[in-house]
């Protein structure tokens, strides 16, 4: 079946992890991974007679999100009670807000390579997270973990602004590295500090009136909320070209079957019955509180990407590489001040740094190169101390030993020899036991340069200064040839 | 330490001989216990005493003679024996709220409130009955049978705070910790004879106070004469880090001034008393208008100046609190699920089923009417109709008070009741029950402190005077309140 005649319209309700060490309304800790219900006070257990009070650490970071997405954060906003029993959730109601958020009306501009385009963001509003029920402890028995009840999150709720897959996928990219950028979360999806719900519905093209829309949940990465976003679609437009309607369901995506479910609990049954929460007094903020944490907001990826092109003269391609990670580009940043070599430290950076992130061995902060450690390197090898390739292996020594490049090329002999009486040594030798190349070479042949220099590089494991060895080579060339 | 003398001894005075080492404060503790076992407080008894641990607020008491030296200081109530009611957080002794859902629930915590009567020195020696979640008028809504009121044992000691009202009225504790939603301290505090202080919104941290309807839930203080409640208030009263509601304003030291009020002979000059209306209406018991009347001379010649006033929305404050408290309660009481703590129903189908039997079996029919109510007004499609149209006439209620205040009115005088207090089983219909509180519920409403005073008996029963003051003005409030009581002397008890 054909899509084609069909246009795809998306909104995305992003749960964010606020990156805090207490809970939203109780001093308990936030740490991923302790023991079930460890990390529990009477206030996140809902025992009788607690009562929040509100982490001022994530009113912070909810309001840096919301005004790097272009919101208004507003002076006043309104915590509120979410209704419904559940057995994580300790008190009955999940404490939200509903029709006075922190902050609305915000932007976000894509690029999916087919042009940039703006996605609105109707809303950020901070919540608390529920607790987790546990299928597979005990069998035959469910078992409750409120260590997550009480974090904090944001969800951001976006315009059905997006007309394809891909284009959701950009908005989370793009949001994701917002928000790394800004240091508010850890916005892993595999950890749970990033969820994605996706509202989707289909329409003829052309068509102004908004479908009748489903929402998808349980993707566990962009690339699932892309094909979810395909496979919904895609059921939707089987659905309208038989006459048939679209229900407004909930569904769930299954990643093993690469198919969304109709989820059996009725979402739509429910009446939250919303009430303003009694416990805690509209959130107010301080308009000069706001304007401090306006100013002390990061450089945004917009920015740096521009900047990195124009001070680093570098392509657009590998600006992007170097900005999808705010640690990746400040790091980038410090080897290429350090160097005055912004290409060399973006190779470098891009090249074994990435390579050493990808093979697991730590986190920026862990990395036992230093930017200044890096760019040490890249000076010798501009000055003519190591060769190319001998760096590289000064880099991986370098990785394992933290002891600084000089050190390292020191100790395993990794100096590059520019020494003439060295070099020619090494020359005669190759000379003697390559006789058929060097006598050609020597006749003329001057295109088996490159072999002998690659004989004598060899020799010298790599020590050898190869610029050098191409003057001494030729300079050899010239006296043999001789006026005879 | 004889029975007797402990009755009538007020809480300054047991507080002063303990700081003086005349008086062991492991006596007064026995001489509490030896009066609740006189009186019978027991479920056998008055029932008005649900929890009490003897061995426990005799270690107590033993602990504070130790820590406190030989003439240390003590606090301000040092060795003073105190009954909390049972929806009051205490360690040690449960806190079940007189509700079968919370039977044997032992709060790992401890209500703000009660760790400062503590940290002033006073002994805990009892958790009291109370209606089930604080909810009703007569403390016959308890999952542990009604108490009985001390003055006369067929009738109900009103509520919900009725246990608290009453222990201090047996001579059982000199001070008890109340709790009001919509009256619940000052109207048990009418109906038993003594004095029962609910103070402004956010003046006493909730900290630990098992929430009904957080926007109207206070903790108040009850005692037999106003200088102990005011003793008891200080204590308790100021700003709790715990709860965002409560306030900082700082604690005016309200006893100070009961001295100069003693040595001047018209201590009320230049203070204007209003009187509303609306309080007095044709239906008011005739005995409670005479005996509001002799007050209010009472008043006039202690030099207070008494004005008409009007507070035109308070027929509307029982709808409105009928349609708010019930709101936050259905939430408030949402957590009571029989998953972490409490009872649950076991052998049920399914997780619904556990929810629902649970609830069913562990709330009395008045918690699951106001839970049904609650959750029928906050529904969607009735939200606008009822809570935000009642939140609205809320703020005209708190508007009357804050026009009558800001027009150079000090405090108001009013009847703290309609009627006595009623016989147990009397009054059958819900309305007519909540038609108890018509004077008490607008002062929670609109969260200015307000307080019952004894000014005399109807028929041989107490009735109580109700003096409502400004945000924050407590001070003013239990100047006038000495005053009229020091004034009534003995008049007050008969």
């Amino acid at each position: 079946m054909s899509t084609d005649k069909y246009e795809m319209v998306v909104g995305l309700e992003v749960h964010v992890q606020l990156k805090t060490r207490s809970k939203a309304f109780c001093g308990c800790s936030t740490d991923f991974g302790a023991a079930p219900n460890v990390n529990t006070c009477p206030v996140c257990l809902g025992l009788p007679g607690a009562l929040p009070v509100v982490n001022e650490q994530a009113v912070m970071l909810a309001a840096r999100a919301a005004i790097s997405l272009g919101c208004t954060v507003h002076p006043t906003s309104v915590f509120a009670r979410k209704n419904y029993f559940y057995p994580d959730l300790p008190k009955g109601y999940q404490i939200t807000q509903f029709d006075e958020p922190l902050a609305t009306g915000g932007t976000v501009m894509i690029d999916t390579g087919a042009g940039e385009r703006t996605i609105g963001i109707t809303r950020v509003h901070m919540e608390e997270d529920a607790g987790k029920s546990v299928h597979d402890r005990f069998p035959g028995e469910t078992a409750i973990d409120l260590n997550r009840a009480g974090v904090p999150l944001i969800e951001i709720v976006s315009e059905p602004d997006m007309r394809t897959a891909r284009e959701a996928g950009a908005y989370l990219r793009t949001l994701r590295q917002i928000l790394q950028y800004l240091g508010v979360s850890d916005v892993s999806m595999e950890q749970g500090s990033l969820r994605v719900d996706a509202n989707v519905s289909a329409r003829l093209k052309g068509e102004e009136a908004l479908g009748t829309k489903t929402e998808v949940k349980n993707m566990n990465s962009f690339s699932a909320v892309e094909r979810a976003l395909e496979f919904e679609f895609t059921r939707q437009c089987g659905l309208l070209e038989r006459g048939e309607t679209v229900v407004q369901h909930t569904l769930l995506w299954d990643a093993s079957k690469n198919e969304a479910r109709v989820s059996r609990t009725k979402e739509g049954s429910n009446d939250y019955r919303y009430f303003p929460e009694p416990d805690l007094g509209p959130l107010v903020l301080d308009p000069d509180w706001l304007s401090m944490i306006k100013l002390s907001l990061p450089e945004l990826p917009d920015k740096r990407r521009a900047r990195f092109a124009s001070d680093f003269s570098l392509d657009a391609e590998d600006v992007d590489k170097l900005t999808a990670d705010s640690e990746l580009a400040e790091y980038f940043e410090a080897v290429a001040r350090a160097t005055g070599d912004g290409k060399a430290a973006a190779n470098w950076v891009m090249g074994e740094v990435q390579a050493l992130l990808n093979a697991g061995k730590g986190t920026f902060d862990e990395l036992s190169v230093r930017p200044a450690d890096l760019a040490q390197l890249i000076s010798m090898i501009r000055d003519g101390l190591v060769s190319h390739a001998a760096a590289k292996r000064i880099f991986s020594l370098m990785a394992e030993s933290g002891k600084p490049a000089a050190q390292v090329a020191h100790e395993h002999g990794l100096l590059q020899v520019g020494d003439d009486a060295a070099l020619a040594g090494w020359i005669s030798e190759v000379m003697t036991e390559h006789p058929e190349e060097s006598r050609r070479y020597i006749g003329g042949e001057r295109k088996l340069q490159g072999v002998l220099v690659g004989f004598v590089m060899k020799k010298s494991a790599g020590k050898a200064d190869p610029k050098r060895v191409n003057q001494l080579l030729v300079a050899r060339a010239e006296a043999d040839a001789g006026p005879g | 330490m004889k029975q007797t003398d402990f009755a009538d001894m007020p809480a300054s005075v047991i507080a002063a001989r303990v700081a003086a080492g005349s008086l062991d404060p492991v006596q007064a503790v026995a001489a509490s216990f030896a009066m609740s076992r006189e009186k019978k407080s027991g479920r056998d008894g008055l029932n008005l005493v649900l929890w009490s641990d003897e061995k426990l607020a005799t270690a107590d008491a033993s602990v504070l003679k130790e820590t406190m030296g030989p003439r240390g200081e003590g606090g301000s109530l040092a060795g003073v024996p105190v009954a909390v009611k049972d929806n009051i957080a205490t360690l040690g002794l449960p806190t079940t709220c007189a509700s079968r859902i919370l039977a044997g629930y032992v709060s790992p915590f401890e209500a703000t409130a009660v760790t400062r009567l503590r940290a002033a020195g006073a002994i805990v020696v009892a958790k009291t009955n109370m209606d089930e979640f604080a909810m009703g008028s007569s403390t016959e809504n308890s999952a542990y049978g009604p108490a009985r009121n001390p003055h006369d044992l067929r009738r109900v000691t009103g509520g919900s705070s009725g246990g608290s009202a009453g222990a201090v009225a047996a001579g059982i504790v000199p001070i008890a910790l109340g709790s009001e939603t919509g009256g619940s301290v000052r109207q048990p505090a009418s109906f038993c004879g003594i004095v029962g202080v609910k103070p402004t919104y956010g003046r006493v941290s909730r900290y630990g106070l098992v929430a009904f309807a957080s926007s109207l839930d206070h903790i108040g203080v009850m005692a037999r004469n106003v200088d102990d409640a005011a003793l008891a208030m200080q204590a308790i009263a100021g700003l709790d880090p715990r709860d965002s509601t409560s306030a900082d304003v700082p604690v005016a030291p309200y006893c100070e001034e009961f001295v100069s009020i003693a040595t001047t002979p018209s201590p009320l000059e230049g203070l204007t008393v209003g009187v509303p209306a609306e309080y007095f209406p044709e239906m008011l018991d005739p005995g409670i208008r005479a005996l509001c009347d002799r007050a209010l001379d009472a008043l006039r010649s202690l030099g207070a100046k008494i004005r008409k006033v009007a507070l035109p929305h308070t027929s509307l404050a029982i709808p409105v609190y009928y349609i708010i408290a019930p709101a936050e309660a259905s939430s408030n009481l949402a957590r009571f699920d029989g998953v972490r703590y409490g009872r649950r129903e076991s052998g049920t189908a399914s997780l619904r089923e556990m929810f629902g039997d649970t609830r069913s079996e562990g709330f009395g029919p008045e918690v699951t009417r106001r839970i049904l109510l609650g959750t029928y007004v906050l529904s969607a499609g009735y939200y606008d109709a009822y809570y935000r149209k009642a939140q609205s006439v809320r703020t005209l209620i708190a508007g009357d008070f804050a026009r009558v205040f800001a027009g150079g009115v000090d405090v108001l005088f009013t009847p703290t009741t309609p009627s006595t207090a009623f016989s147990i089983g009397q009054i059958t219909d819900p309305y007519e029950m909540y038609m108890s509180d018509i004077f008490t519920a607008t002062a929670n409403l609109a969260g200015v402190p307000a307080m019952s005073i004894p000014i005399g008996r109807e028929s041989g029963l107490p009735v109580g005077g109700q003096l409502i003051a400004g945000h924050f003005a407590e001070a003013a409030m239990f100047r006038v309140a000495y005053a009229l009581e020091a004034a009534l002397g003995g008049q007050a008890h008969q």
